[in-house]
């Protein structure tokens, strides 16, 4: 494809982010992701779409290892994701997810889950830790349940919890796997609203989402995948009005007329 | 009540209104749970029945005929010598001290109390909320507390004179072998449960092995193999003491056991946590240490308490390798001519005591799985 041989060739630039080359992985037998090129700039918003099924939860939970790909290269702000702990652990940190169900710590405070990691990856001293929490927990507008538990919230509260826990990290990308899947329709406009902050303040984004109001707004570039592959990817406006393949045409009248 | 009676409300106003009082309070309690449906009735009958017939006769026996006072047999018989019908505690009364201490040089028997009362204390100290200082607490219970409790019971040091581990006995060495192999078995429990779900093949192979051994081999065997199979592997002219093996053989056999309940907790987390916890760049002790097996343990307190509980009791079966912990020392003490015939007495005694301390951890565990789910829980 014309885009990812244009990527190929700016990957040395220092603006490059994330770059995967020929990543392939299987589960078992079952073939997943089938040669993924892609690159992102910094401060690039990039939502992915797609099917169930598809391969694209899996392709960005590729980057930060929590799932490991079998052949090919990724490479995540410079540094090469290969078995070596010392290197994953070192992308981990730059690299904030935001996952489906949320998977915030229930035995601990939104604070402690916030100031957890700062603390023990970071070695942040603790009064640093809850001014960078309080600070993050006032942007996804939440700073007054500080000190509940993430069981006394409600579904979209929590989603905002993860992002300000992610968020205190300071990472350098966001990942979001299917942010508002999970919520009551109520609650996913509170969780969009503080996504397309995070957007507008420069953040890198790798969105997978079925939010297509969302990726209207907010995305530089859209990515569709099917059957593991990466189909087609354009920027918004050209995605939505003029799909190139046929595939990507019935996904999208799907999706957009009910 | 028809529905003439019942007040309307506007919609949206209708307040939160008590429940019918047949349904809720004590009478409610005993309809649906003693006489809910005919079978039930009678169930009730019968139960109430047993225990009219049992409950009176031995309370009658072991409290209000009992003979309580004095340490020799003579106020529990006739003047021609024959039982009276009630139980003759005076044989507790007598040998009350053997019991606790076995034998222990009563001189020294202040070191045993001031060392149990440390420990209690101390550990009391770090299970009741209100108390200050748990962090302290905690190092000097689990870092300062077993040099001196060795120091205090065994001697030797600081001046004390050394008593010999084959004189203790009665309900301290019950106690020193349950905490010992409790103390020991839970971090030990906890690493073999986590080598178990390792991803490290020689570790996680060596902890099954580890584990599925100790666990197919009755307690009984691992006694004996520990007091007298080890002095055979063990070079010549060096050996350990008897109840230091079957300490060994106890935390051992605890820790396997441990380490199955623990796993219970680990296998019930989530992936979710174990993924939200790295993506975060936490290193795996860190995220086991910080995320998984706080909240892993919380489930497993009662399978743990349950293993405690059952250790507990099995330190019965030092007796076997002639060890004389509580059981053993009052089933000696009903073996004395004197005593002859008062078995059911000294068992009742020992029953009395294992049941304060079991009951104690269960009722201690149920009150920290309610703390514990309070809060998060909805």
């Amino acid at each position: 494809m014309a885009a990812s041989a244009a990527a190929l060739q700016t990957a040395a630039a220092d603006d490059v982010m994330i770059q995967m080359v020929g990543v392939h992985k299987w589960y078992g037998q079952f073939h997943v992701l089938k040669e993924i090129d892609l690159t992102v700039y910094k401060g690039e918003r990039i939502v992915i779409c797609g099917p169930s099924g598809s391969g694209k939860s899996t392709l960005i939970r590729c980057v930060n290892r929590l799932e490991e790909h079998e052949k090919g290269k990724i490479i995540v702000d410079g540094i090469e994701l290969t078995n070596d702990l010392k290197h994953i652990e070192q992308i981990r940190r730059e690299v904030g997810m935001v996952f489906q169900h949320f998977n915030l710590f229930p035995h601990l405070t939104v604070m402690e889950n916030c100031t957890l990691a700062p603390i023990w990856v970071r070695r942040m001293p603790k009064a640093d830790a809850d001014a960078v929490a309080t600070k993050y927990l006032e942007r996804v507008r939440i700073p007054e349940q500080a000190n509940k538990y993430p069981g006394q919230l409600s579904g979209g509260q929590q989603q905002r919890v993860a992002i300000a826990r992610s968020l205190c990290m300071n990472p350098k990308v966001m990942l979001f796997d299917e942010p508002t899947s999970a919520l009551d329709p109520e609650m996913i406009k509170e969780v969009l609203d503080v996504m397309v902050g995070l957007a507008e303040s420069g953040m890198t984004m790798l969105c997978v989402t079925h939010e297509m109001g969302f990726a209207r707004t907010v995305a530089n570039r859209v990515i569709f995948m099917d059957g593991g592959e990466i189909i087609e990817q354009n920027e918004p406006n050209e995605f939505f009005k003029n799909p190139r393949s046929d595939r990507t045409k019935l996904f999208l009248s799907q999706i957009l007329h009910h | 009540m028809t529905a003439s009676d019942q007040e309307r409300y506007a919609p949206g106003k209708h307040p939160s209104l008590p429940p019918p009082v047949r349904t809720s309070g004590p009478i409610g309690w005993i309809r649906e749970n003693l006489l809910s449906s005919p079978g039930n009735v009678l169930l009730t009958i019968l139960s109430v029945a047993i225990l009219l017939y049992i409950v009176p006769a031995f309370l009658q026996w072991a409290l209000f005929e009992a003979t309580w006072r004095g340490v020799t047999r003579e106020p529990c018989t006739t003047p021609d010598g024959v039982d009276l019908e009630g139980a003759c505690w005076t044989m507790v009364n007598a040998r009350f001290e053997q019991f606790m201490y076995g034998f222990y040089p009563e001189g020294q028997r202040w070191r045993v109390d001031l060392a149990f009362l440390l420990q209690f204390g101390s550990f009391f100290a770090l299970l009741i909320e209100r108390v200050p200082g748990k962090k302290w607490t905690a190092i000097f219970l689990f870092l300062i507390y077993p040099i001196i409790g060795y120091a205090l019971f065994h001697g030797g040091i600081f001046g004390l004179p050394v008593v010999e581990t084959r004189l203790w006995g009665g309900l301290m060495l019950t106690l020193i072998i349950a905490t010992v192999s409790i103390t020991v078995s839970v971090p030990l429990g906890i690493l073999l449960a986590l080598g178990r779900r390792s991803n490290l093949p020689v570790i996680r192979v060596l902890c099954i092995t580890f584990i599925e051994f100790v666990r197919a081999v009755p307690l009984i065997t691992v006694l004996f193999m520990s007091s007298v199979m080890l002095p055979l592997f063990l070079p010549v002219g060096v050996s350990f003491d008897k109840l230091l093996r079957a300490l060994v053989g106890f935390s051992l056999f605890a820790a396997a056991y441990m380490a199955e309940v623990v796993r219970g907790g680990l296998q019930a987390m989530p992936r979710g946590q174990y993924e939200g916890a790295m993506a975060l760049g936490l290193g795996y002790w860190k995220m086991m240490g910080l995320i998984i097996l706080p909240q892993a343990l919380r489930i497993v307190i009662p399978g743990m308490v349950n293993t405690f509980i059952g250790l507990f009791k099995d330190t019965s079966l030092v007796s076997i390798i002639g060890l004389f912990d509580l059981l053993n020392i009052v089933q000696a003490g009903t073996r004395d001519a004197q005593w002859r015939g008062l078995a059911n007495e000294g068992y009742l005694f020992a029953a009395v005591i294992y049941f304060m301390f079991c009951f104690a951890m269960s009722r201690y565990s149920i009150s920290l799985e309610r703390k514990l789910h309070t809060g998060y829980k909805r």
